[in-house]
């Protein structure tokens, strides 16, 4: 038995298509580094006779096929992670699938790995999923990649063949910048130069491909670097112990050593290090450790701990690649949550400067992205991060967003860096604040948000209701949809981004005259949720209060004050909501009114009693007096 | 000091993931199975928090017919580490006269699935620990770290959250819970070597030792109380074996065995020839029968 200290692990991603016999080598290696028990091979020359491909021979392939559904479709539709070991290392391997859809999985795959190998097969060459592949391993930082020329068996192992798929990818990785390439011919399904060196390539003189991920040496960059630590959990068993717990990014931190918190860039000294094996000196890259400091600073989960004198940078507005993972597309302007490292905030896309055609590396025009698009775009986050570039760092780098409404992870990000006007542009700390102005004009502030079809009669009750507190000496504005597209949003149309753009403008200006102590209406159809809910979490609590004028379809169309109606029926109005473009009804609306119930005097007069219950405006006297 | 050890990185990873849902979920809680891998899971949490103890329970799932060394394993573990404890029995089953041989394959389901389920419901815990690992079964190996369950305890394997780098998004929506597997990317192979490495503690019975078992459909049954029905055919015999995975004694089989050490354990099973599922009476039923099971909210 080999002492396990002198294993080390490597974790590599496998892509190509079930075609290029993935699969099968996946499966072959498995079977000759004996990770297959003889229950599990019985299985599979049963499993090989029913369902197998390769005539009632062992079909190695099934062996790692997993799910139900994909054994019957005879592809792989998820990441599936396998494991083997030899005497030198353990390995995990990343299965990702090949086909054009699943560019997802085979960046989830690529994000852990540290090599790629990256099948071809003989008989086709380099082809366009080849460079596709490629390319991802690129983009996700994999410096390392093997390209297995398979099915070798099917060319009569033939010479001229390899060095010709050799020497075009080779031209073609060197365009990427991919720098270590090995390239090795194989037949998963024979076996040759799989474990061991074939005798039909004697003409080969490299490495088989086991031999390869044996030795091959791999520097990692975090070990040299400077030291960085995201802070994962406060650790306070009891009042004389405060300890920060997280996973060392890079470098080494020892006892004394001086660190800075960031973003607040307080400073302080290592008291101890505490590692999974007790108290130490000393702590690397890669360990989970908990540090205690000389001093008691304010540092919490998502602070990231960092050499004093050699600390990243800080900021809030980056250049990122977008790599977009979901069926709904990202939409310039909309607002995502963000998590890098141990930290949570809110980014807003914009501008999305343009999308990657991954099969020939064009950058295209691209106002969103759709699942498996590839992106770079602008970034703005809601507060300030420590970052480095991903190439840099891949914790401090690398990101993902999560839809607000759905807490789906949407999609995976690469910050490249930071933009110059966030060094700029600082927040504006005034001396005459909201409250001040409120206080001024005996009212709280707030916007009320009224959302609802064309035609549900939202600006006709904004209207009454704004008459109402102006009779009662109240300061307010109404912004109204059509009116702001005259002027202010006069540059966008009815898609779903220039949607969310309109709505994103409007909720900003809100807040504004929410900063100036008015009473905002705000009447706009605002159709979809995750606007409205970004324009709520524009203004503090009981600021916003959404007010959903709720009228059936048939009504307001039966209304159709403007024609427009008609005219979306007719097709000459697209992406007009309600007919071809969708309405989201509010789930936690504050007030609805139903139109069908009430006159518009009479939802009015019910808006008004709401912000006298809610001590928006008081009782109907001026206080005053 | 140099680059990390394979057991080092797992071992990292596993408290990464730890710490990450303490951090981000309400009410975790740690299933125990008293098995080797609820062993080092509890190794790694004790570790993960320390100097503080493990902010979470742990929940243990008693069908009644637990071999009695798991349970005074538990209990003696526990009250050492000074750890919160709940033991759940689904007693609706206990009521219906629910037995290991009396119910087939619907046995597990109601007094463990449904067990679990009830009790994960009761405490209104938001997330559970699990000790699954990827290597044990086909459809595993496609499980995510974090693996969310409907607020019917479901596993919808078509729309699972991608998972990057070490970030995990804990977040979910209403109802929903997560089962979390801090040994994902652990081998049966690496769970016994760190048992050796950091002297893990693990319940006697996976060592061999001459017990009483008798023969059943080809498996050999620990003859752990008066309660497992013998026939007039039944011969109890004294042999040495020990066991590769634990779960209900009278389903679970034991293997003959000489290895009465951890070190001659991970010998023995760099020379055998059988998976440790295997032994288990549950996923026998074709290759993607785990497959349904966790759709329907077994572990």
């Amino acid at each position: 038995m080999n002492r396990p200290a002198d294993k080390s692990l490597l974790r590599f991603l496998t892509c190509g298509s079930v075609d290029d016999g993935k699969s099968s080598l996946i499966g072959r290696l498995l079977y000759e580094t004996k990770m297959i028990f003889d229950d599990q091979f019985a299985a599979l020359k049963d499993d090989s006779r029913k369902v197998g491909t390769r005539g009632g021979e062992v079909d190695f392939a099934l062996l790692v096929d997993g799910l139900a559904a994909e054994r019957e479709q005879g592809i792989t539709i998820d990441v599936a992670y396998r494991f083997f070991a030899t005497e030198k290392r353990k390995f995990i391997v990343a299965d990702t699938p090949g086909h054009v859809q699943y560019t997802r999985n085979m960046v989830t795959g690529a994000s852990t790995a540290e090599l790629a190998v990256i099948l071809i097969d003989a008989r086709k060459g380099v082809l366009t999923q080849t460079r596709r592949h490629s390319y991802l391993a690129a983009l996700l930082g994999i410096r390392h990649v093997v390209v297995a020329v398979n099915k070798m068996d099917l060319v009569d192992y033939s010479r001229d063949i390899f060095t010709k798929i050799e020497r075009d990818y080779r031209e073609f990785a060197h365009r990427i910048k991919l720098e270590a390439i090995t390239c090795i011919p194989v037949s998963a399904v024979a076996g040759d130069n799989v474990t061991s060196r074939s005798r039909h390539t004697p003409w080969y003189g490299g490495p088989s491909l086991l031999e390869h991920l044996e030795s091959v040496t791999l520097r990692d960059p975090a070990q040299g670097a400077a030291f960085r630590m995201p802070v994962q959990w406060v650790n306070r068993p009891n009042p004389e112990f405060r300890g920060f717990a997280g996973m060392i990014a890079s470098g080494v931190v020892r006892r004394g050593d001086a660190l800075r918190a960031l973003p607040s860039g307080r400073t302080s000294t290592v008291a101890r290090v505490i590692t999974p094996e007790g108290e130490a000196l000393e702590a690397v890259a890669g360990q989970c450790v908990t540090l205690t400091l000389a001093d008691e600073i304010d540092v919490s989960r998502g602070d990231v701990l960092c050499t004093a004198d050699a600390a990243p940078a800080v900021a809030n507005q980056f250049e990122a690649t977008i790599i977009w993972m979901h069926d709904e597309p990202l939409l310039q302007g909309r607002a995502y949550l963000l998590k890098i490292g141990t930290k949570t905030v809110t980014a807003t896309v914009a501008p999305i400067k343009y999308r990657v055609n991954v099969n020939t590396m064009e950058h295209m025009a691209a106002k969103k992205l759709e699942l498996n698009d590839i992106g770079v775009c602008g970034l703005e986050l809601n507060g300030a991060i420590a970052y480095e570039s991903y190439r840099d760092s891949r914790v401090l780098g690398g990101f993902i967003l999560i839809d607000r409404l759905t807490n789906n992870t949407v999609g995976a990000g690469l910050l490249h860096f930071a933009l110059r006007r966030s060094q700029n542009v600082h927040w504006q700390a005034l001396d005459v604040n909201k409250r001040a102005r409120a206080v001024l004009s005996h009212q709280k502030p707030c916007i009320l948000w009224f959302t609802g079809l064309s035609g549900a009669g939202k600006s006709t009750i904004a209207n009454l209701v704004e008459k109402q507190l102006h009779a009662e000496g109240r300061q307010t504005y109404l912004l109204d949809g059509d009116n702001v597209r005259h002027g202010l949003n006069k540059d966008l149309g009815f898609t779903d981004q220039d949607r969310v753009e309109n709505i994103r403008r409007v909720a900003e200006v809100a807040r504004l005259m929410v900063d100036a102590g008015l009473i905002v209406l705000v009447s706009f159809i605002s159709p979809f949720r995750s606007e409205r809910r970004m324009a709520r979490a524009l203004v503090e609590p009981g600021e916003f209060i959404e007010v959903f004028v709720d009228t059936p379809l048939e009504q307001a169309e039966a209304r159709d004050a403007k024609g427009l109606y008609k005219k979306a029926r007719r097709g000459e109005l697209k992406n007009f909501t309600g007919i071809d473009s969708p309405y989201e009804v509010p789930e936690d609306a504050e007030i609805r009114l139903d139109t069908t119930e009430l006159a518009p005097e009479a939802a009015a007069a019910r808006v008004i009693l709401h912000l006298r219950e809610a001590g928006i405006v008081d009782m109907g006297y001026d206080p005053v007096i | 000091m140099s680059a990390l050890d394979y057991l080092q990185r797992l071992e990292a990873e596993s408290i990464y993931i730890f710490r990450e849902v303490v951090a981000e979920c309400e009410k975790p809680v740690m299933l125990y199975s008293v098995g080797k891998d609820s062993s080092v899971m509890l190794h790694l949490a004790l570790k993960a928090f320390a100097p503080a103890k493990p902010p979470f329970p742990l929940l243990q799932i008693a069908s009644g017919w637990d071999f009695r060394e798991m349970l005074e394993f538990r209990d003696a573990i526990a009250k050492k580490f000074g750890l919160e404890l709940l033991v759940h029995t689904n007693e609706e089953g206990v009521r219906a006269g629910v037995k290991p041989w009396s119910h087939g394959a619907a046995y597990s389901d109601i007094m463990l699935t449904q067990a679990l389920r009830q009790a994960l419901d009761k405490y209104g815990f938001d997330a559970a620990f699990g000790g699954g690992r990827r290597d044990e079964e086909k459809s595993r190996a496609k499980e995510r770290v974090f693996s969310f369950r409907s607020a019917h305890h479901r596993w919808d394997p078509k729309n699972q959250r991608p998972e990057l780098w070490s970030l995990y998004n804990a977040r979910k929506n209403r109802g929903e819970s997560i089962r979390v597997f801090p040994l994902s990317n652990w081998t049966e192979m690496d769970v016994w070597q760190y048992i050796h490495v950091q002297q893990v503690p693990i319940v006697p019975l996976y060592l061999a030792k001459p017990r009483p078992v008798v023969r059943r459909d080809g498996r050999l049954i620990l003859v752990d109380d008066d309660r497992l029905p013998l026939g007039p055919a039944d011969r109890v015999e004294t042999l040495s074996v020990r066991f590769r995975t634990l779960g209900c004694y009278p389903l679970t089989g034991a293997t003959m065995s000489s290895a009465d050490d951890v070190p001659a354990v991970i010998r023995e099973m760099l020379s055998t020839k059988n998976s440790e599922r295997e032994g288990r009476g549950v996923d026998k039923d074709g290759a993607s029968s785990l497959e349904q099971k966790k759709q329907e909210g077994y572990f």
